[in-house]
C-alpha cells in the first residue's frame, strides 16, 4: 500500500511539475480570488480586515475544487483509464497517493495565498506563522475529502458542478475550524477545539478513504 | 482460458453484449469482426474485467466474471486500445518505469522492449508529443515487458503503417507461439496468412459466425 | 399474516395520531407562560427534525452500510438508502420551515447563526447532494456502490459539522423534553402530547417510505420490462 502510494504521488506531482496548471492556471486564479475579496469588503475595510483567515481559507477552499478536479482528471482519458486499470493497483495506496500529491499542491497554494493574505489583507505575520501548523493539517484534511469526493463525482454526468455540491458540505467544519485557529493565533486564543475537529476529520476521511476507495472504482 | 455463456453487457439500460456463448483455449489467436457498434470492443473489455456482466456466467483466467477479483483478473491480462496508454504528461520511460513499479517488475528491460518497438529515439519524449502510431507503439512495449496471459488488443492495426502492420504480425505469431492466448478485434481479416486466427463476426452484440 | 396487518394499519394508525397530535396541540394543552401559543410548535417542529436527522438520515445510512457490506448487498438496501435519503430531504426542509416559522418571533429573524439550524441546512445540502450524485451515475450497481460511500461519509460528517457550528457559535434554546441530567422538563398533557407527536411523525416516516420504495420497485420492472425490450432489438441487429 505505501510503495503504490508514493508511486501514485510521485506521477501526480511529476504530471503536476510538467504540465503546470497550478502555477499557470490555479495559483493566479487564486491570487484573484484574494484581490477580489478585498475588492468585496470595500475600500474601508480591504486593507485592515478580520476578515482576513476567512477569505483565506474561501479562497483556498475554490482552489482545492480546480486541483481536485485536476487530480481526477488525469486518470480520466479513456487511454490512460484502460492500461492503469490492467495495472490492478491496490486502491487504498492509490487514495493515500493521490491525497498526498494534492495536499502537497494544497500546501504550496497556501502558502503562497498567505503571503498574499499579508500583502493585500494586511493580515499580521506573526499571527499567520503561528497558524501554519493548523493550515498544514487543516489542508491535509481537505486533500483527503477531496480526493474521496473526485473520485465520487469522477466520470458522472456534470461531475464538474457536482463536485462543489457535494464537496462544500464536508469542507464546511474545515472551513470553520480553519477560520477560528487562524483567528485565535492572530489573538492568541484558544485552539484545542479547533484542533480536535480537523484531527477527527482527517482521521475520518483518511479511514474511509483507505477502507472503501476500492468501492469507487468504475466497472 | 475463457468461457462465456449468454453474456449481456449493458450501458445505461442497452445491451452492448446481447447474450454471447465463446470458448477460446489458452494458445490460440481469435479475430473479433463486425460493424461499427456490433460489440467487438464491449467483448474485448468484458474480457479483461474492465466492465460487469450484467447477465449471463463467464470465466476468464480462471476468475468467475460475476463473484471472482476483477482486479487480479486485470492484473493477468494485458490491454491495447485505440485511445492510447498511460499518461500524457509523462514521457515514454517514465510511463514504462510507472507501469513496472507498479506491479513489482524489473525496469531494467525497458530499454530493450522500447528498442524492439522502434521508440528508442523517443523514449524520453512525452507521450502527447508521439503520433498515433507511436501510442500504439507505447502500448505494445507495455505489452512485451509484461508479457500477459491474455491480451486483448483493440484495433491495434489503426493508424499503423505498413512496416507497424508487417512487424505487428511478427508479433503476434510470437507471442502465440509462445503460449499466450491473443484476442484482435479488426474491421477486416488479418492481412497475414500465415497466422492462421479462428474468426468470430459480431452483429448486435452477439456472436453470428465463428470460422476456424 | 401479522405483517400484512400492520402494513394495512400503518397508514390509518399514522394518520388518527397526527389528528390526536394536531387536536391536542391546538385546544387541549396549555399555551406557554413566556412564548404563548408559539410553543404548540414544540409538538411539531423537534418530531420533524427527530425524524429528518435521526430516523430517516439513520435509515439511509444504515441501508447503505448494509449494501457495502458484501454479505447483505443488494438492490433492496440500495432502494431503501435512496428513498429513506428522499423523504429526508422533505423532512429536512420541514424542519428549517418550522425552525424559521419559530425563530422569527423570537429571535426577530427568519434566518440565524444558529448551531443546530445551520447544520440542519448543511445537512439538507448533504441530502440534496445524495439524489443529485444518484441522478448522474446511470449504470445502477456503480450508482448504488457511490452513494452508499457518500451516506456513510455524509453520516461521519454529520457529528463534525454539528461540533464545528455548535463552538462557532449557538442561540438555540436548550434541551426541550430533558435536561442533562435526564430530568423531565415538561409534565402532564404537554409530556403526552410531546410523546404522540414524536410517535405519530416517525410511523409518517415509515408510510411514506413504503410508498415511496413500492414506487420504486414498480419503476425497476417497468425498467426490466424495458430493458427485455431493448434486448430483443438488440438481437434482431445480429439476425438481419
Amino acid at each position: 500500500m505505501i510503495r503504490i502510494a508514493w508511486l501514485v504521488a510521485v506521477k501526480d506531482l511529476r504530471i503536476e511539475a510538467r504540465s503546470r496548471v497550478l502555477l499557470w492556471q490555479v495559483l493566479p486564479f487564486g491570487a484573484m480570488a484574494l484581490l477580489l475579496s478585498g475588492l468585496a469588503l470595500g475600500p474601508t475595510h480591504a486593507g485592515h480586515s478580520t476578515a482576513g483567515p476567512g477569505l483565506f481559507y474561501l479562497v483556498t477552499l475554490f482552489v482545492a475544487l480546480l486541483m481536485i478536479n485536476r487530480s481526477q482528471g488525469i486518470e480520466r482519458t479513456p487511454g490512460t483509464r484502460a492500461s492503469v486499470a490492467t495495472l490492478g493497483l491496490d486502491p487504498a495506496g492509490v487514495f493515500l497517493g493521490k491525497t498526498l500529491a494534492l495536499a502537497i499542491e494544497l500546501w504550496v497554494s497556501g502558502v503562497v495565498l498567505l503571503c498574499g493574505a499579508v500583502l493585500v489583507l494586511h493580515t499580521a505575520l506573526h499571527g499567520a506563522l503561528l497558524a501554519l501548523p493548523s493550515i498544514i493539517v487543516t489542508l491535509g484534511a481537505m486533500a483527503a475529502a477531496g480526493t474521496l469526493y473526485g473520485a465520487l463525482t469522477s466520470g458522472g454526468e456534470g461531475a464538474a458542478t457536482l463536485l462543489p455540491v457535494l464537496t462544500l458540505p464536508a469542507f464546511a467544519p474545515l472551513l470553520i475550524s480553519g477560520e477560528r485557529s487562524f483567528s485565535a493565533a492572530l489573538n492568541h486564543g484558544a485552539l484545542w477545539q479547533w484542533w480536535v475537529i480537523v484531527v477527527v476529520a482527517l482521521v475520518a476521511y483518511l479511514g474511509v478513504g483507505i477502507l472503501l476507495y476500492g468501492v469507487l472504482e468504475e466497472s | 482460458m475463457v468461457r462465456l455463456d449468454d453474456a449481456v453487457v449493458l450501458s445505461n439500460g442497452f445491451p452492448l453484449l446481447s447474450g454471447v456463448d465463446l470458448e477460446l483455449v489458452a494458445g490460440s489467436l481469435s479475430v473479433i469482426t463486425g460493424a461499427n457498434g456490433a460489440g467487438k470492443t464491449s467483448l474485448l473489455r468484458l474480457l479483461g474485467g474492465l466492465v460487469a456482466l450484467s447477465s449471463g456466467r463467464g470465466t476468464v483466467v480462471g476468475i468467475d466474471l460475476s463473484e471472482g477479483d476483477l482486479r487480479h483478473l486485470r492484473r493477468r491480462v494485458g490491454w491495447l486500445g485505440h485511445e492510447g496508454s498511460f499518461y500524457d504528461d509523462l514521457s515514454v520511460r517514465e510511463n514504462l518505469e510507472f507501469a513496472a513499479r507498479a506491479l513489482g517488475r524489473p525496469t531494467q528491460a525497458i530499454e530493450g522492449v522500447v528498442e524492439r518497438v522502434g521508440l528508442t529515439h523517443r523514449i524520453d519524449t512525452t507521450t502527447k508529443q508521439l503520433s498515433a502510431g507511436q501510442r500504439r507503439r507505447l502500448g505494445l512495449s507495455w505489452l512485451l515487458l509484461r508479457r500477459p496471459e491474455l491480451w486483448l488488443l483493440d484495433e491495434p492495426y489503426a493508424s499503423l503503417d505498413d512496416e507497424g502492420r508487417t512487424f505487428f504480425d511478427g508479433l503476434l505469431g510470437e507471442v502465440v507461439a509462445g503460449g499466450a492466448t491473443v484476442v484482435v478485434s479488426a474491421h477486416d481479416p488479418l492481412r497475414s496468412a500465415a497466422l492462421h486466427p479462428r474468426t468470430l463476426t459480431l452483429a448486435g452484440g452477439r456472436i453470428v459466425s465463428d470460422v476456424a | 399474516m401479522m405483517k400484512q396487518l400492520s402494513q394495512r394499519l400503518l397508514g390509518p394508525v399514522t394518520l388518527a395520531l397526527l389528528t390526536l397530535t394536531f387536536w391536542l396541540g391546538m385546544w387541549v394543552t396549555p399555551p406557554d407562560k413566556v412564548q404563548g401559543d408559539l410553543v404548540r410548535l414544540v409538538y411539531v417542529h423537534p418530531a420533524i427534525a427527530w425524524v429528518a436527522l435521526y430516523v430517516s438520515f439513520g435509515t439511509a445510512t444504515i441501508a447503505s452500510a448494509l449494501y457495502l457490506w458484501k454479505r447483505t448487498r443488494s438492490m433492496v438496501m440500495d432502494r431503501v438508502a435512496h428513498c429513506a435519503m428522499e423523504v429526508s430531504v422533505v423532512f429536512i426542509i420541514l424542519t428549517l420551515i418550522t425552525g424559521s416559522i419559530w425563530g422569527r418571533p423570537t429571535w426577530g429573524v427568519w434566518w440565524a447563526w444558529d448551531a443546530r439550524l445551520t447544520s440542519t441546512a448543511i445537512l439538507g445540502v448533504l441530502a440534496v447532494g445524495y439524489l443529485a450524485l444518484r441522478r448522474a451515475n446511470d449504470d445502477p450497481s456503480l450508482r448504488a456502490r457511490r452513494s452508499a460511500v457518500f451516506a456513510i461519509l455524509s453520516a461521519i460528517n454529520v457529528p463534525i459539522i454539528h461540533f464545528s457550528v455548535l463552538w462557532w457559535k449557538t442561540l438555540h434554546q436548550g434541551a426541550t423534553v430533558f435536561t442533562a441530567n435526564r430530568t423531565l422538563l415538561i409534565h402532564g398533557i404537554m409530556a403526552w402530547t410531546l410523546l404522540i407527536s414524536f410517535i405519530a411523525f416517525t410511523l409518517l416516516f415509515f408510510w411514506l417510505l413504503r410508498a415511496r420504495y413500492r414506487l420504486e420497485v414498480s419503476r425497476d420492472q417497468s425498467r426490466s420490462v424495458a430493458l427485455a425490450t431493448s434486448l430483443e432489438m438488440r438481437r434482431r441487429e445480429g439476425a438481419i
